[in-house]
């Protein structure tokens, strides 16, 4: 932000921006020019605000007024009623849903009550693309810090005391990782940051990127210091080309600054930082296939060990940590060890980034410490679920974890607690379903994700997940047997103890979760040969209700297949002979006389 | 390799040998290589794939086995509108299959396909991180968010010219 009486803060994040945000700014411009206000005034681009849901957002600053759904036509009326006569535009402020209140502080709003930002935390406050904006939130104090008064081993001392874990996924131990590859010597050594974000439905780390680069060239540049490697890469997936432009940005800039590059702060250690691009395989998450990408190959993981901490790119000891693990690390050197590990669970400290998405009212990015219930999470934070429908399972992990249902909601989620209930903490997708999700459609969808993405080189995990799709498949057209889910769980099994890498290795969870979870379900679709959420097309029956129906025929008229008879003031029926279950008569009906079962 | 459909003109030919000379001819940039490749002409057929192995002695095996690892590189020209359907999670528990289904209707091709005049292809994607908008799609750098089937033939008809 720059030191104007005003600054308006737009969300310029992939969710606000596929909202027109681009526009809002430049309408906003314009409006600010018109008043002969664009000294005065500055329009700031953020990254994202984290409540997509209520996307665009724009914050007006220093009264910290939080506008949502804005639209490009709104300008107008936020410059003449709000900065020019400092009225608020009350139709734009968020609306409690309880209490119908209007809320003009974000501060106050469920979705931001509870979280605590780390992580996130210049993310909607500064324009990334300036460095000197995270320069005044402490930017690069860290890693000053670092290179002049500390030695490499007391800064991966303090990581170590800190008790941050990998939030990638895995749940390393960040400093013991550091401290095996500071120990082996080298040469050349590398830090790499895997920003290859490929769960489907996890948007944390490109959203960092996004709104904070600064913050992953500090950690990676105290990374380099603390094992002695001068150069560090950028692993980042080629579909963010928004993150990819600003981290650009960020490396330019901080090159210039002297803050990358030779003697930083004047000291002998030189670090510099370059981008790699992935070209979409999940598998590449995986640290010793993303390797063997940054190298032009076919990213497939090769058995561990050797680790990459002992031979990793070109063969040298690298480093490699999740985006949103770095983002942890300059706060951890700023504010100390002891401050973060007080923040979490015995095991998991501080916080954890969750991507909250589907069924969900308040769609969005949040922070919250570890040990927060999911029942906070969905309910509190998330504002419950949509259009008032029950609450049905919610899936952490991505395609690696499971889906737990309602019985786990007061479960405070930390790594281990995730995993001794079947699921995983992942990087941090978590997506809410409702009684209209079919549980077998879930777990075939991740299977059908893990096909697409399986790399092909270990057999239990190349021929094991197509056979497990299939199985899949065959249940949702209501041709499963009972020795079917037999099969089903033992396969599972069995490519868990035997593929080569951890994409293989949990592939089957989605599956195994919802068979511990919601057997019946499964049992209804072998058995009854029906779909209790009413997903499954090819068990689905369309009925007219009797006494309901009032025979105007219209059900008839869009029945694409002629199956709907009847005569006029007549109950109707449907010939589920010819009905090919496109549900066009229920969408036509007004009497609400047709059903699924 | 897929047959030879068509030959590359020689501006072509230096083009693909400039590309690979500005990242040294080195085997280790070749996914890079492939980058800058598809950004110049759309998608790698086989025969650009056998210019880049000539020029970093690389067997064409590899470069194919490169090329159709990665879903981001495709041997298929787009259509001039490329559509993508998203199908992450958080789109496809919002119904995103039933946006597909309408898009392979209305256009009457399948995913992975392109329509007979090339004006448009479908794909799907992964997530692109606008998960409140769900279900979305994009054509070419536009997102349209909050679909429902009945609104995929509105999209349509707003590039056809």
């Amino acid at each position: 932000m720059t030191k104007n009486k005003i600054n308006i803060l737009v969300c310029g994040g992939t969710g606000c921006r596929a909202s027109n945000s681009e526009t809002i700014m430049e309408n906003l411009k314009q409006e600010l020019e018109n008043n002969g206000l664009e000294e005065q005034v500055s329009v700031v681009k953020t990254g994202c605000f984290g409540f997509c849901e209520k996307g665009p957002i724009v914050k007006i600053m220093p009264d910290n007024t939080f506008y949502t759904r804005v639209k490009p036509e709104d300008a107008k009326e936020i410059i003449e009623e709000h900065v020019i006569k400092g009225r608020k535009v009350r139709r734009l402020l968020y609306e409690d849903p309880e209490t119908k209140e209007h809320i003009s502080d974000s501060k106050h709003m469920g979705f931001y009550r509870k979280q605590i930002r780390i992580a996130l935390r210049n993310c909607g406050f500064i324009n990334p693309e300036k460095i000197e904006e995270y320069i005044a939130r402490d930017g690069y104090d860290a890693l000053g810090k670092c290179v002049t008064e500390k030695t490499p081993k007391e800064v991966i001392d303090e990581i170590k005391l800190s008790g941050l874990r990998g939030r990638g996924g895995g749940g390393f131990p960040t400093g013991l990782k550091w401290d095996f590859a500071s120990r082996n010597k080298a040469d050349q050594k590398y830090v790499v940051c895997n920003a290859d974000e490929g769960d489907p439905g996890a948007f944390m780390d490109r959203s960092i990127l996004e709104g904070d680069p600064h913050t992953i060239l500090e950690a990676m540049a105290i990374c380099g210091y603390c094992i002695g490697a001068s150069i560090g890469l950028v692993y980042i997936r080629a579909e963010y080309p928004l993150a990819i432009e600003r981290l650009k940005i960020a490396i330019d800039q901080a090159r210039e600054f002297g803050l990358l590059g030779d003697n930083i702060f004047g000291t002998d250690f030189s670090f510099d930082v370059e981008m790699r691009y992935g070209a979409g395989a999940f598998v590449c998450g995986e640290e010793t296939a993303l390797i063997h990408s940054m190298e032009g190959e076919r990213g497939e993981p090769t058995v561990k060990p050797p680790f990459p901490a002992e031979s990793g790119y070109k063969g040298k000891p690298s480093n490699v940590n999740n985006v949103e693990t770095f983002a942890n690390i300059p706060v951890i050197i700023n504010k100390g060890a002891n401050w973060f590990n007080k923040i979490g669970t015995e095991k998991s400290k501080g916080t954890k980034v969750f991507a909250l998405a589907g069924k969900i009212n308040n769609v969005g990015l949040i922070e919250v410490p570890m040990g927060t219930t999911l029942r906070e999470v969905i309910f509190e934070i998330g504002g419950g679920i949509k259009d008032g429908k029950k609450f049905k399972a919610v899936q952490t992990g991505g395609p690696s974890g499971g889906c737990l249902t309602s019985s786990f909601l007061d479960t405070p989620i930390d790594y281990d607690n995730l995993i001794a209930a079947g699921s995983m903490m992942g990087s941090g997708g978590m997506i809410v379903m409702d009684e209209d999700n079919c549980m077998v459609s879930i777990a075939k969808f991740y299977l059908e994700f893990t096909c697409e993405e399986s790399c092909g080189k270990c057999v239990p995990c190349r021929v094991g997940n197509k056979r497990l799709w299939e199985i899949l498949n065959k249940i949702t057209k209501g041709d499963g047997t009972m020795e079917d889910l037999d099969l089903l769980k033992n396969l599972s099994n069995v490519i868990k103890d035997t593929a080569l890498c951890g994409l293989g290795q949990t592939s089957p969870n989605p599956v195994l979760s919802t068979l511990d979870n919601f057997w019946d379900e499964y049992v209804a679709h072998v058995v009854d040969k029906r779909c209790p959420a009413g997903e499954c097309r090819a068990l689905l029956h369309y009925v007219i209700d009797p006494e309901k129906c009032v025979g105007c025929t219209a059900c008839a008229r869009a029945c694409p297949a002629g199956a709907i008879s009847g005569t006029v003031k007549h109950a109707h029926s449907i010939d589920l002979t010819k009905c090919i279950k496109c549900g066009a008569c229920m969408t036509k009906c007004k009497f609400g006389a047709i059903s699924k079962k | 390799m897929t047959e030879l459909k068509n030959k590359l003109n020689s501006t072509q030919i230096d083009q693909i040998k400039e590309i690979c000379k500005s990242f040294n001819n080195e085997k280790g940039e070749l996914i890079n290589i492939l980058h800058k490749t598809q950004s110049v002409f759309g998608y790698l057929p086989a025969e650009i794939q056998e210019v880049i192995a000539e020029e970093l002695k690389e067997s064409a095996a590899k470069v194919y086995g490169v090329v159709t690892f990665y879903s981001f590189f495709t041997m298929q020209p787009k259509g001039k509108y490329p559509v993508s359907v998203c199908l992450g999670t958080a789109c496809y528990v919002r119904g995103a299959e039933k946006i597909l289904e309408e898009f392979e209707k209305q256009l009457n091709i399948e995913v992975g396909e392109t329509t007979p005049d090339g004006k448009f292809s479908l794909t799907c994607l992964r997530c692109i991180g606008a998960c409140g908008l769900a279900p979305v799609a994009m054509v070419g750098d536009k997102t349209y968010g909050r679909l429902t089937p009945e609104d995929v033939k509105g999209i349509i008809d707003e590039y056809k010219d």
